[in-house]
């Protein structure tokens, strides 16, 4: 009975409908692929999906939650997927377990992820505004132009490292792990549909947890006013630090997910594009809403598979059904005709 | 020698971003936004441009003329039809309807003009030799091509009376439209400069280097908006600055450490730039009050 007020509290009513939306969208779309109606297309997106909802429940966290733009988070799914790429041909052999192997994998990517956004974190919160953001932009640039020349193999003495030109002579049964503008190569897939759910539920938890904790209501704090928040007593640079690192975490294991999924992936698959459509999807769905953010992305990143029947046009229908949905939430009459209805809900509901 | 010769070329280089760059912190500076659609404007200027010189065989000045009346119409259009209705909405709904205009205008082309990449015509061949110096004419047209628009840019905005009005608008749009100025023309007028010598620059660019394919503008978009921010963002000075400096640190790194990471090197300029300057080269510093 506790545990139901507690489900139904009006404060955290937001994360029950969002867990109980996400578990009724596996049972759906699990029910659904064993009946064998699904096409090849939309099962082949299925974890692509979970991977964005995940990278973009973590980017929301650092945009909607903490109010930095950041447009750089396919930099740290990068990081995140080349360590697990690295981590699952180490690993290979000595844990013949592919659900171990992924868990570790993802564990990995996500503390690298988290590391390397921890280092950034440290010039970029310093900055604000714009400014901020180029710089998130310009290390998602960087991250992208190394690992597009980083080499790295694995043979029977250990793993070998190099960098610009791949000077690694292999021995026998030796076996690349990266190849510089090939990317990640040779990756043994061992992704699933069920993984990316168990991942979006973890992070999901996490974020939640968070967002109701002592530290969450301090990052809002800091986002709203950051003199008012340091006056009484916040730590505003540690608490912005915490929300960027756990942000840049959660694409880190988003990124590790994806890359599980194929057995090749090249660094510019995460480009300054792919960050965008991720920051998309978090604005579509609402800032700080978790529950919108988990929508808009399964929308959009099944939105042009559905639209593959008007064929060459669908991306030109996806910019135009972009801009006009930002026109019409943004216009005036449309909020307040929304405003008053969502009063008289509540009236009725009263 | 070479050290001079490579320095030019990124001068050459450097021009083309600080023209693009000056449409980014134009635009800005007036309508408070990112236009990350600017990039795709110079795809579509180069596109007139090759259409006009290589298809029907116009000459050069016309093709010029031509994508300078198109890439303004273009930029007002744009202006009109997506983020007139968004004036009062966030900045972030703001920037994804821009995003929203660049794939709309990167389908479009793709369509229209279909995915394969055309070859630019030679337009100007040839070089100036000093001694053991030479330089290939085009660069030196960029380049002072980039230093007229800076001087008339300049007087225009200090010296005109709309130039004036642009900086009352920058300052405080309510406090303007009070002065009786009108404002929605002030910012159709800047995004007609600012698309106008987008396609300007996207004949620079494609002279130099002479390819056209529909996603063309994205990485000089990018690069352009980081001159804007390196130059301090909404000052006309720092975005020619900002694109001088990043087209020298650009074409030096590319000429002497590595090709391949010429970006993450120019990238790398910026941030630390950022740091010891927050606001940028020529930014103003905003104080906050309590």
């Amino acid at each position: 009975m506790k545990l139901l007020k507690s489900l139904l509290n009006q404060r955290t009513r937001s994360r029950t409908v969002t867990f109980a939306l996400v578990i009724a969208a596996y049972i759906g779309v699990t029910v659904f692929k064993a009946s064998g109606n699904m096409t090849r297309m939309v099962s082949s997106l299925l974890v692509p999906v979970c991977c964005y909802i995940v990278a973009a429940i973590g980017l929301n966290l650092n945009v909607g939650f903490s109010g930095e733009l950041n447009l750089g988070q396919a930099g740290f799914m990068s990081v995140g997927g080349f360590t697990a790429a690295i981590v699952n041909g180490l690993t290979l052999s000595m844990i013949p377990n592919d659900i171990i192997r992924l868990i570790l994998c993802i564990i990995a990517g996500a503390i690298m992820a988290g590391f390397v956004g921890w280092l950034i974190s440290i010039p970029v919160l310093k900055l604000e505004g714009d400014y901020l953001a180029i710089v998130t932009l310009a290390f998602g640039q960087i991250i992208m132009s190394l690992l597009n020349n980083l080499y790295v193999g694995v043979d029977k003495a250990g793993v070998h490292f190099a960098f610009m030109t791949n000077t690694l002579s292999l021995q026998e049964g030796g076996k690349m792990i990266v190849s510089g503008p090939m990317g990640v190569t040779g990756n043994t897939m061992i992704s699933s549909f069920t993984a990316g759910f168990v991942l979006i539920l973890v992070s999901l938890f996490i974020v939640f947890n968070l967002m109701y904790s002592k530290e969450g209501r301090a990052i809002q704090a800091c986002r709203d006013n950051k003199i008012a928040a340091e006056t009484v007593g916040i730590r505003v640079s540690s608490t912005k630090t915490l929300a960027f690192v756990l942000s840049s975490a959660l694409g880190g294991a988003a990124g590790a997910l994806y890359m599980m999924n194929y057995s090749s992936v090249a660094a510019t698959k995460f480009d300054f594009n792919t960050s965008i459509l991720i920051l998309v999807y978090v604005v579509l769905g609402g800032l700080g809403n978790m529950t919108g953010t988990v929508i808009a992305t399964t929308v959009l990143v099944m939105l042009p598979e559905m639209l593959r029947f008007l064929s060459s046009y669908r991306m030109l229908v996806y910019a135009i059904v972009l801009i006009v949905m930002m026109i019409i939430t943004n216009n005036e009459k449309v909020l307040s005709a929304t405003e008053s209805f969502r009063r008289k809900m509540k009236k009725k509901g009263a | 020698m070479a050290f001079l010769s490579y320095l030019i070329g990124g001068l050459g280089l450097g021009s083309v971003y600080a023209i693009i760059a000056l449409g980014y912190s134009m635009v800005y500076g007036i309508a408070k936004m990112l236009n990350f659609a600017h990039g795709d404007v110079i795809m579509v200027g180069a596109f007139m441009a090759y259409f006009a010189i290589s298809k029907y065989h116009l000459p050069v000045l016309v093709g010029v003329v031509l994508a300078v009346v198109v890439c303004t119409i273009l930029g007002v259009v744009i202006e009109r039809l997506a983020y007139k209705p968004l004036r009062h909405a966030s900045s972030l709904s703001v920037l994804i309807t821009a995003i929203g205009v660049s794939y709309f205008l990167q389908n479009s082309a793709m369509l229209l003009w279909g995915t394969d990449t055309k070859i630019f015509p030679t337009v100007l061949s040839g070089s100036l030799t000093v001694g053991s110096l030479s330089v290939p004419y085009l660069t030196l047209i960029t380049i002072l091509t980039c230093i007229v628009i800076m001087i008339v840019l300049t007087l225009f905005i200090n010296r005109t009376k709309t130039g004036r009005a642009m900086r009352a608008c920058s300052e405080d749009k309510g406090a303007a439209a009070l002065m009786g100025i009108n404002v929605n023309r002030i910012i159709s007028i800047t995004f007609a400069i600012g698309s106008g010598l987008a396609a300007i620059a996207s004949i620079l660019l494609v002279a130099t280097y002479p390819s056209v394919y529909p996603t063309l503008g994205s990485m000089p978009g990018i690069k352009a908006f980081t001159a804007a921010v390196f130059g301090g963002i909404g000052s006309i000075p720092g975005a020619f600055l900002g694109g001088l400096v990043l087209g020298v640190v650009e074409n030096l790194s590319r000429a002497y450490i590595s090709t391949q990471l010429s970006d993450a090197i120019v990238f790398m300029v910026l941030i630390v730039v950022l740091l010891i300057k927050p606001t940028g080269l020529l930014g103003k510093k905003v104080n906050v009050k309590v």
